[in-house]
């Protein structure tokens, strides 16, 4: 192989791309379907019935007890037969990461919510609103001001578990890198060029999520 | 008929009985003070006045509409019951425009406009209007609880529950707030204040209600309840009250 040859980057950079943009688009669609269903599944915990405060407590358990491997590769093969066609790997790995995603998000809301104190809520109440206006415009923005930083580091390490599709054969960053590394036979470049992509991501991501954390201290 | 009428409501938290078969009314255009020893029950009952807590038995009438039944729709009562709480409770990620305008928008389906102009003349009302466009948290203690019962009052309250306004305050915040209450009793607004601000008992309330260990022990209009209350705990109140 000899020594690193990186001119081999230049023409896979379109193909490289094109893995990014799966990646990333994953990350955001599992992050804005996780959030939603996760602050739903915190609200059932929370202040739903006995039956569904149990059934969502037991989703979020369950969900942070497998590994996302597994999860990952039970979908891929659960979801057509529910549907009864293929989906893809891009699908199965959209659907699979909202899922599990929820579930922590969840509990990050949950923690949220809770942080918003009881006399806001009651303000909230006395003033006529309804339990869904008290959440939708008291609470919830509030809870989620409060986990902002939370939300956001999850969001880091969501972006960076993507690469677990690379298990179902999904055109993620990673599987791009893997495909471009044997066309040209230089995988070495090709991983090490994709992990500095993930950690310069992440890395901006997190010195955001620092400058967030200082600028709500103030605020407090 | 009596704006608010309270028969017989007994409340128990768990085991734990809070509300002893209290009786009591609040006629229209009248101030009534609650006052008590901590954990007397106080909180409690004005919040079971507008339903915000449950309880178990007994009768709350507001308007002539009963609070504990089923059917009652509660939100829409609480639209036109006002409260204010110890605490403020000013939704801090809202201006105070904003606070004002929110549920007049959202419950009574005021438009934008009108809901605005309200809240700017209650703004100017409680002397407050340079910060309509201020965050609760730049505000001090008795601004905030200025624009609390402007809140309130934003929502044309037929009647006004306050829930000690004024002890979360420094001392020297407490007139500014007690004189707008003042302002408010004086328009002949319908108010039970749960205080211990004896000055505004004697100045502004018509009667007085003297609550302990979840029962109301002294029911009197203020010239009874200051010449010669009958129960000697509500004397040893009022002797520690008044020392300091
Ligand atoms: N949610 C609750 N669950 C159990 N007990 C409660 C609850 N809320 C209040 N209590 C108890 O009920 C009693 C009456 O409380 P309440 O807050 O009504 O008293 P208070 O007269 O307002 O006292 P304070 O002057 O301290 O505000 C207290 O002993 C309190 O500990
Ligand atoms: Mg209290």
């Amino acid at each position: 192989m000899g020594p690193f040859d990186y001119t081999v980057l230049v023409p896979s950079l379109p193909f490289l791309w094109t893995g990014l943009q799966f990646s990333v688009h994953l990350t955001l669609i599992a992050m804005s379907g996780g959030i939603v269903l996760g602050t739903l599944l915190a609200l059932a915990r929370l202040s739903g019935p006995k039956p569904l405060s149990t059934a969502s407590a037991m989703y979020v358990d369950l969900m942070r007890s497998i590994p996302l491997v597994m999860v990952i590769l039970w979908f891929f093969l659960v979801i057509p037969l529910i549907i009864g066609k293929p989906v893809g790997a891009e699908y199965s790995a959209i659907i699979t990461f909202t899922a599990f995603e929820a579930a922590y998000y969840s509990e990050i809301m949950r923690a949220g919510i809770q942080s918003v104190s009881k006399g806001q809520a009651m303000a909230g109440y006395a003033l006529g609103m309804t339990y869904g206006q008290n959440m939708r415009l008291v609470v919830l923005p509030q809870a989620f001001r409060n986990m902002l930083p939370v939300l956001l580091t999850q969001t880091i390490i969501l972006f960076q578990d993507t690469s677990l599709v690379y298990a179902i054969g999904a055109k993620d960053l990673l599987k791009a890198a893997d495909i471009a590394g044997k066309n040209y036979n230089r995988p070495v470049e090709m991983y090490l060029f994709s992990a500095v992509i993930y950690f310069v991501i992440c890395f901006s991501l997190s010195a955001l999520v620092k400058r967030l954390q200082k600028r709500y201290a103030v605020l407090r | 008929m009596a704006m608010i009428e309270i028969r017989d409501v007994n409340k128990w938290f768990g085991r734990f009985h809070v509300l002893v078969d209290c009786t009591s009314a609040v006629d229209k255009g009248e101030v009534v003070v609650v006052c008590g020893p901590s954990g007397s029950g106080k909180s409690t009952l004005i919040k079971c006045v507008n339903g915000l807590e449950p309880f178990q038995k007994g009768e709350i009438h507001v308007n002539g509409i009963s609070v504990g039944t089923a059917g009652t729709d509660l939100p829409k009562l609480r639209s036109h019951v006002g409260m204010v709480f110890q605490h403020f409770e000013l939704f801090p990620h809202m201006t105070v425009i904003e606070n004002l305008t929110i549920a007049q928008e959202k419950v009574l389906g005021r438009g934008r406009d009108a809901a605005r102009d309200k809240g700017l003349s209650l703004l100017d009302r409680v002397g407050l209007t340079e910060f309509a466009d201020k965050h609760p948290g730049q505000l001090s203690g008795g601004q905030q609880q200025r624009v609390a019962i402007a809140r309130a009052l934003a929502m044309d309250p037929i009647c006004m529950l306050f829930d000690e306004p004024t002890s979360a305050l420094d001392p020297e915040m407490i007139g500014e707030v007690l004189a707008v209450m003042q302002d408010l009793a004086r328009d002949g607004m319908t108010m039970m204040v749960v205080t211990h601000e004896m000055g505004f008992a004697r100045n502004v309330a018509h009667r007085v209600i003297f609550m302990d260990q979840g029962r109301i022990l002294e029911d009197a209009t203020k010239e009874e309840f200051f010449g010669t209350p009958r129960s000697e705990r509500a004397q040893t109140f009022l002797s520690k009250i008044l020392s300091h």
